[in-house]
């Protein structure tokens, strides 16, 4: 392998700064979801990386998990904002500050 | 040859990353995340996970994506400013966590960690595909079964969450 593991983990470490701050500052609820999207493959491209690096294909059988999971959190997800939009007629994050409607 | 590849990919994603929080209209953001998604897989083939790469592309980008770019249009958005006011919470965040990755890799070095006890599987005299599987239905069956019930919670709670009024007769 000619590519040191140490750069993957720096380009794993900087798309989930991007998905943090992603998080973080936009309002937008579809664009937070879409910065989760970007942390769960940060964390992808390093299991990959150190599956590679050990010679051990379990990390890849895990990555297949968190696909599983980053499927299951979409269709909840995006199932709860139709639900918000609905009720609120915004998807602004600001604007949801109630548990119940 | 591999490190041209590698930077290639490595410099895509990082810009793509930084357009799907920094675009205003969240279409162009999905398909910035389209094209991160697309060179993720990339970067899978040069680590030698062809399998992963096939998944990759069929999951993210044929499923989640579509899914996404469907609810964005049907919620018909109008675009509203885009960041919170609370960006100096964000920003301290980010630069903490920056200052601290940087003060671990100059203090700890780069030590390289010991190779794995005897117990991994081998990649690529079978075919990665093969060798996932094997693992797969094997050492992780219990949760192989498992991700398929939180595939079925996730669908029925999509459902539930989205049907419109349940339980009530409709009156609008």
């Amino acid at each position: 392998m000619t590519v040191p593991l140490f750069y993957y983990l720096v380009l794993s470490g900087i798309v989930f700064l991007t998905g943090v701050m992603g998080v973080l500052l936009r309002r937008n609820i579809i664009i937070i979801l879409l910065s989760v999207e970007l942390m769960l493959n940060a964390t992808n491209i390093n299991f990959v990386a150190f599956s590679q690096y050990f010679h051990d294909v379990a990390g890849q059988v895990f990555v297949f998990f968190a696909l599983t999971v980053a499927a299951a959190e979409v269709a909840v997800g995006l199932a709860i904002i139709v639900a918000l939009y609905r009720a609120k007629s915004t998807i602004n994050v600001d604007e949801f500050q109630l548990l119940k409607w | 040859m591999e490190q041209i590849f590698f930077f290639y990919f490595a410099f895509v994603i990082a810009a793509t990353s930084v357009l799907v929080v920094a675009m205003r209209n969240p279409v162009y953001s999905a398909l910035a995340l389209l094209i991160m998604f697309f060179h993720v897989a990339g970067l899978y083939v040069t680590l030698h996970a062809e399998f992963l790469a096939a998944v990759q592309i069929i999951v993210y980008a044929g499923a989640i994506l579509v899914l996404y770019l469907f609810v964005v249009m049907l919620l018909n958005l109008k675009q509203d400013d885009r960041y919170h006011r609370q960006w100096p919470m964000a920003a301290a965040v980010g630069v903490t966590l920056f200052v601290e990755a940087i003060i671990l890799t100059v203090m700890k070095g780069w030590t390289a960690p010991l190779a794995a006890t005897g117990t991994e599987t081998t990649i690529g005299e079978a075919g990665n595909t093969e060798a996932i599987g094997d693992v797969l239905y094997s050492t992780y069956l219990f949760p192989f079964e498992v991700a398929s019930l939180i595939l079925l919670v996730a669908m029925i709670g999509a459902i539930v969450l989205a049907k419109k009024d349940l339980g009530e007769p409709t009156e609008s």
